[in-house]
């Protein structure tokens, strides 16, 4: 029976850009170029992984974003995902985690699968908390932030390495997993991956083909407001010295001043 | 007054300091009433009375330890269940962020996460929280339910504030999902003798300038001299030099001390990402173009090999 991999990657902007909030104060999409999340390059890679090591598998490649977040899905399809679902509506704009997640479990189970593979967090609202509400909403185990994945005979294990131990984990599919950046680099695309992922199958759903309301998800629908963002006050210019065999006792001197030492 | 439900972050009864400062947070918004699971539950009593716990809901079953984080949402909703509290706080651990989510999906509430700051306000309380690498600051609400919330460390200044902290057991019933993610083992990070990272008052941290594993030595004999936690770039944890688990970054710790120290780092905005945000921030590189010179308050260039060391004993020298 064919193991069905469903990843679940976000389209972002650029970290190293200009980022900013629009004036509705959500995510200023329009001055920024947008990308696969880094993080989930990781996801695709061991999605490709699992794949290779079943019999039979299918790597289905799943973001919601706007229309230019196809990129992200043509990224994952170069790198050799076998096709893509887009969630794409006007009526998303403005989407909290609660309403993304809801999205992302519907259309998950619209598409089918026996494992789904995030990311750790995404580059951009870096919560770290899409994994675990995918799992609480299609009641199956979450098996996340993991270093190190496999998947034999139905079950999942790994590795997650948390900040005081670092524990072996293991569920039954269907389950929810989410890798780390410590999970392996992810291959890059190539030509030939690159072409071909021009003829893969890209399917668009919209919250109608999901069931979905639009006032449970978009800016009015959120289970969250911004009131308002401002950019951090620049820092003032620090004092910069140059070492001429001095500089170690002068920033002692400048540690003590601050009352460091 | 309306009472605040505050998860608790200890390890086998000790409370970690995230937590008290949350107690601190949360007395601004209502009562706290705090939930503590697994090993240990009721020795966190004393400490959290001390800071401020009207009450303190505990419960320990080998469920807690055995399987991965709902075992623990269904605790924490059978508290909330209990207490219909006006706001939960958790702390911002990677394990606490998931219960939080998944108890906000029960109970029909949005979620904050990585709140820097909090306060009460008119329309239930407010968090700041810092985007983009720290280069924005947005104060935001939970709009449906009752807010849920997670707190950064090094928000706030614990205070002690002794209240009541009435013990009682609370009565947890596992769902079905509890026993799904298996915990096959559990192998306990060796401690350091060091500060905790994120915990940290003071950080210092090497880059791909140090160089070596060997030489982390240089940068942990500054951290000893201030007592301060060991922090590392991630191209010097890709390189092997230093565990991954002290790495300071997006996908690192983020971590917020009084002072950050930065040795051989270059300040890619995925490590600013992590550290952006601290008090007084400080680095040496020999390359006096590298953008962490942007964030400093005093920074040295020069060769850190030359600068760290004659630093560690000017300080060794003046603590006498
Ligand atoms: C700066 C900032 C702060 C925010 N803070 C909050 C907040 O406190 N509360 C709140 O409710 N919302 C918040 N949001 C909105 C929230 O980030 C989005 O709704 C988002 O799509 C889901 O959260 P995340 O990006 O943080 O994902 P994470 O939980 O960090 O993502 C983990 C993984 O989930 C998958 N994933 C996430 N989003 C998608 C997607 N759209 N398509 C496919 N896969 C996906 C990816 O595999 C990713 O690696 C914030 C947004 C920004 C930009
Ligand atoms: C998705 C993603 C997530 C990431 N997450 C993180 C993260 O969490 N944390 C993180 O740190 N990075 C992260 N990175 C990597 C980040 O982009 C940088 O590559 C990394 O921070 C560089 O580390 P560095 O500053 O030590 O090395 P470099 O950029 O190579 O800088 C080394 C610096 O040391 C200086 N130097 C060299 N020798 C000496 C000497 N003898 N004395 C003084 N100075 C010297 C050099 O002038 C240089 O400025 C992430 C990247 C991506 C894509």
């Amino acid at each position: 029976m064919s193991l069905r991999i469903v990843v679940c990657v976000k389209y972002v902007p650029d970290a190293t850009g200009d980022r900013h909030f629009a004036d509705d104060l959500t995510l200023d999409r329009e001055d920024v170029d947008g990308l696969l999340s880094e993080l989930d390059e990781y996801a695709v890679e061991q999605a490709l992984q699992i794949a290779d090591a079943a019999d039979d598998a299918e790597v289905t490649v799943l973001t919601v974003g706007p229309e230019d977040a196809k990129d992200a899905l043509r990224k994952a399809l170069s790198m050799g995902a076998d096709r893509a679902v887009h969630v794409e509506d006007d009526d998303l704009h403005g989407s909290d985690v609660i309403g993304t997640s809801l999205v992302l479990a519907k259309a998950v189970e619209e598409t089918g699968y026996d494992l789904v593979i995030s990311g750790m967090a995404s580059t951009d609202g870096t919560m770290g908390v899409v994994p675990a509400l995918l799992a609480e909403r299609l009641g199956v185990p979450q098996v996340t932030l993991l270093s190190q994945v496999s998947v034999e005979g139905g079950v999942v294990r790994g590795r997650r390495d948390g900040d005081s131990a670092s524990e072996e984990l293991e569920a039954s599919l269907p389950a929810v997993v989410s890798v780390t950046d410590q999970s392996g680099e992810a291959r890059y695309p190539s030509f030939k991956g690159i072409m071909a992922a021009k003829k893969k199958p890209v399917k668009s759903l919209d919250l109608d083909d999901l069931g979905i309301d639009a006032d449970e998800v978009g800016l009015a629908g959120s289970w969250t407001a911004v009131d308002s963002a401002a950019e951090r006050p620049a820092r003032t210019a620090g004092t910069i010295v140059k070492d001429e065999g001095e500089g170690g006792k002068q920033l002692a001197g400048f540690l003590a001043g601050q009352k460091f030492i | 007054m309306a009472e605040v439900l505050v998860y608790v972050d200890h390890v086998d009864g000790a409370v970690r300091k995230p937590t008290l400062e949350l107690l601190t947070l949360a007395r601004r918004i209502g009562e706290p009433v705090a939930v503590a699971l697994g090993n240990g539950a009721a020795d966190t009593a004393a400490a959290l009375a001390e800071h401020g716990a009207v009450r303190v809901l505990t419960a320990d079953a080998p469920e807690f330890a055995d399987y991965l984080v709902v075992p623990k949402v269904d605790a924490l909703q059978a508290a909330y269940d209990a207490v219909s509290p006006a706001a939960v706080l958790l702390p911002s651990s990677a394990e606490a962020k998931e219960i939080a989510a998944r108890l906000a999906v029960r109970i029909g509430s949005g979620i904050i996460t990585d709140a820097v700051d909090l306060e009460a306000g008119d329309q239930g309380p407010v968090a700041t929280q810092s985007a983009f690498a720290a280069s924005f600051t947005t104060k935001s609400r939970v709009s449906k339910g009752v807010p849920v919330i997670t707190v950064k460390p090094n928000s706030a200044a614990v205070e002690a504030a002794p209240a009541a902290g009435a013990v009682e057991a609370l009565t947890v019933s596992f769902s079905e999902q509890a026993t799904g993610t298996k915990v096959l083992s559990r192998t306990p990070r060796e401690s350091t003798g060091r500060p905790e990272l994120t915990e940290a008052a003071i950080v210092v941290s090497g880059g791909r300038g140090v160089n070596g594993a060997e030489n982390f030595a240089v940068i942990e004999a500054l951290a000893d001299s201030l007592g301060a936690a060991v922090g590392a770039s991630r191209a010097a944890v890709d390189a092997g030099w230093y565990p991954h688990t002290n790495q300071v970054g997006q996908t690192g710790k983020s971590v917020s001390p009084q002072l950050y120290i930065a040795s051989g780092i270059s300040g890619a905005i995925q490590h600013r990402a992590g550290m952006q945000t601290s008090k007084t921030i400080v680095a040496v590189n020999k390359d006096s173009e590298a953008p962490i010179f942007d964030l400093v308050d005093y920074g040295v260039v020069g060769d850190l090999f030359d600068v760290v060391p004659q630093l560690t004993e000017e300080i060794n020298t003046r603590k006498g």
